[in-house]
């Protein structure tokens, strides 16, 4: 099978600004070299926590960001050299939701002019046509027709996040992009939302990247995950693969960092992160993660350690991947 | 014994241009030096008013109408602003969520926690900067001196929570409140801070109010636990008992929605509506049109807090049938 989505070598800096006259003024790596590829019909999670170029990656690969090099190829075809009516057809397959549902709505439309203004632009539908296949969007996300015709602010977070998957829905897209759908929602609701990303996933074979810093959200949703550490990622591989041998020590801190809703499993020893971010302007020479990881060598500080298959579909930036660090007894 | 804080019918009012909106309506509890009492709710659950009615930083149009908050046996409400003042940052603390708006942004992070120091105790400068270096260097920054002469502005989010920690501390308060102090985190920084709570908590025996709506970080700090919805308390246990027997219908239906990391699922379970509007003061139990087991009984008359077990609260006409 091909995928339906790649991403090879994506990068996106910020120049710095200028300090004085002559110095080179350098630039931030928000994303730096990132290649992979989301198959027809799976989810692929991408998760990491602030700074970590998640967002920038999605914003890049829906073209709402340009990015500084690299190629996002859709069913073959590569976004960053497609322009005006071309792109906006390909945009038709790839649809975009939004973290916060209260800015990403107009608030002066109606709900139900929302969701018909992106078929309108296509050319979809028209009249009596256009007014069903919204009132089948609204119900597609548990809406009524009636709540069609008020506005944004007359909803929940949760209710307006369902008017975002509708908009996202309307055009009948391949690929969805969710960039933490989620977070801005109460715990009871979140479940609700997850739930119906997944029934609508399985009625209108759809394909999400669902990018979030919530790992257990992430495990839920997702087929396969990515991990991202300032810019890079760090380890790519199944659920099941990431949740039952994680390679990355990034990943292992991460997972054991989450806290687990069960008093009886509060943890005495857990490895917990000293230390914070390093300045993404500025980044450690060698593996980015070496001055946070416990177990890091001399050779960490020097040797940037490339994404490499450690078993079938597991890949993991580290020079001593965690399993193979048991064997070899360091 | 006493308590060290016993909140007893708190009610906390706001008057809106379409009604009294109640976000705190009859709210009870104790906490005890060295122990730590997590309040877990949505949002508007009033999780956050209770807190504020404790600092006395509940302000127009909002009102405490009703209740008592006794600290260490003295009714708070009866405080002036000036006893409020003295009181607060000195024997009751709190930290808030988001550290880039709490903190000052045109004072250093050093005068900010001397600051503290010098009103309360009337420290000299030198001094208080002598103690704040110090107390910057118990909440875990390194190089003291050097962050002591920085701006807000200058650090990291999770840099300025320590400083807000340093802040809260320094007097040694007996009471701290820590409304969502991770949220703004991130979950490797949250576990840093967490720790860091935990541990001068204990050191100093304080008794901490830990306002969260994240049950992870609930289950691992807290000794007790009242969740809240729609103002009221409507469970009330020990940390084990909210986890291994919940028995509100609302505490079961939000452990029960949480994805889990351990396990893979196809399905959550998900409680269906939304949180309600506090506006409206309902006839009956403020959770039934969300509820599986509602019953004509759970909407004519209100439900109050009984005991189910050994120090274990519920308010709910059917506890006995959703325990199961």
């Amino acid at each position: 099978m091909k995928p339906l989505l790649e991403v090879k070598a994506l990068t996106k800096q910020y120049p710095l600004p200028r300090k004085g006259f002559r110095k080179e003024s350098g630039a931030v790596q928000a994303v730096s070299g990132v290649d992979l590829a989301v198959m027809p019909g799976e989810t692929l999670g991408i998760v990491g926590e602030s700074g970590c170029g998640k967002s920038t990656l999605g914003l890049m690969i829906a073209r709402l960001l340009e990015p500084t090099a690299g190629q996002v190829l859709f069913e073959g075809k590569d976004l960053l050299k497609v322009e005006g009516d071309e792109l906006r057809k390909a945009r038709r397959d790839l649809q975009f939701v939004f973290q916060d549902p209260y800015s990403s709505l107009n608030p002066r439309m109606k709900v139900s002019e929302i969701i018909a203004e992106p078929m309108q632009i296509h050319g979809l539908y028209k009249g009596v046509e256009l007014t069903k296949e919204v009132s089948r969007l609204l119900q597609a996300v548990g809406l009524s027709q009636q709540q069609g015709d008020r506005y944004p602010h007359e909803f929940s977070g949760g209710q307006r996040q369902r008017i975002g998957i509708a908009r996202a829905l309307s055009l009948n897209p391949k690929l969805i992009i969710c960039d933490e759908p989620i977070s801005a929602l109460d715990v009871s609701i979140q479940a609700q939302i997850l739930n119906l990303l997944k029934d609508l996933q399985a009625e209108y074979k759809l394909t999400y990247m669902f990018i979030s810093h919530g790992l257990p959200s992430i495990r839920f949703i997702s087929d396969r995950i990515a991990v991202m550490y300032l810019g890079r990622i760090v380890e790519i591989a199944t659920k099941q693969q990431i949740f039952s041998s994680v390679k990355h020590p990034y990943t292992e801190a991460l997972l054991q960092a989450v806290p687990i809703p069960d008093p009886s499993l509060r943890k005495k020893e857990r490895i917990i992160l000293r230390g914070e971010l390093p300045n993404p302007a500025n980044p450690p020479k060698g593996c980015a993660f070496h001055t946070r990881c416990p177990y890091a060598t001399e050779r960490c500080q020097q040797e940037q350690p490339q994404l490499i298959e450690v078993e079938a579909g597991h890949y993991a930036a580290c020079h001593y991947p965690l399993d193979k660090r048991k064997e070899e007894g360091h | 014994m006493s308590h060290l804080l016993e909140v007893n019918h708190l009610q906390t009012h706001f008057k809106t241009p379409d009604g009294i909106l109640r976000a705190v309506n009859g709210v009870s509890f104790t906490v005890d030096a060295g122990e730590t009492l997590a309040i877990v709710g949505e949002s508007g659950s009033g999780k956050s008013v209770t807190s504020m009615s404790i600092l006395g930083l509940v302000s127009d149009p909002g009102k405490v109408v009703g209740g008592e908050i006794l600290f260490e046996g003295k009714n708070l409400l009866r405080l002036t602003k000036k006893e409020y003042r003295n009181m607060r940052g000195k024997a009751i603390s709190v930290i808030f969520q988001e550290p880039m708006t709490s903190l000052n942004p045109i004072f250093t992070v050093g005068f900010q926690i001397s600051e503290v120091l010098r009103t309360h105790y009337k420290l000299n400068r030198k001094a208080a900067k002598q103690r704040a270096i110090e107390m910057l260097d118990t909440v875990g920054i390194a190089n003291a001196e050097k962050v002591y002469a920085r701006y807000p502005h200058q650090l990291s989010g999770g840099m300025r929570q320590r400083v807000m920690i340093a802040i809260a501390l320094v007097c040694q308060p007996k009471l701290l409140i820590a409304d969502e102090p991770t949220t703004a985190l991130d979950v490797t920084i949250q576990a840093q801070i967490l720790e860091l709570i935990q541990k001068l908590a204990k050191e100093q025996n304080t008794g901490v109010i830990l306002i969260t709506h994240d049950l992870g970080v609930v289950a691992e700090m807290a000794d007790k636990v009242a969740v809240m919805y729609g103002g009221e308390i409507v469970e009330h246990a020990s940390v084990e008992q909210i986890f291994h027997r919940p028995s509100h219908p609302y505490t079961q239906g939000l452990l029960a929605s949480l994805p889990k990391i351990h396990e893979d699922e196809q399905r959550l379970y998900s409680l269906p509506g939304t949180v309600p509007n506090l506006l409206e003061s309902s006839e009956g139990c403020t959770f039934a049109p969300r509820c599986k087991f509602a019953s004509e009984a759970c909407l004519q008359s209100k439900p109050r807090l009984a005991l189910q077990g050994e120090q274990h609260w519920v308010s709910c006409l059917k506890a006995e049938e959703v325990r199961g």
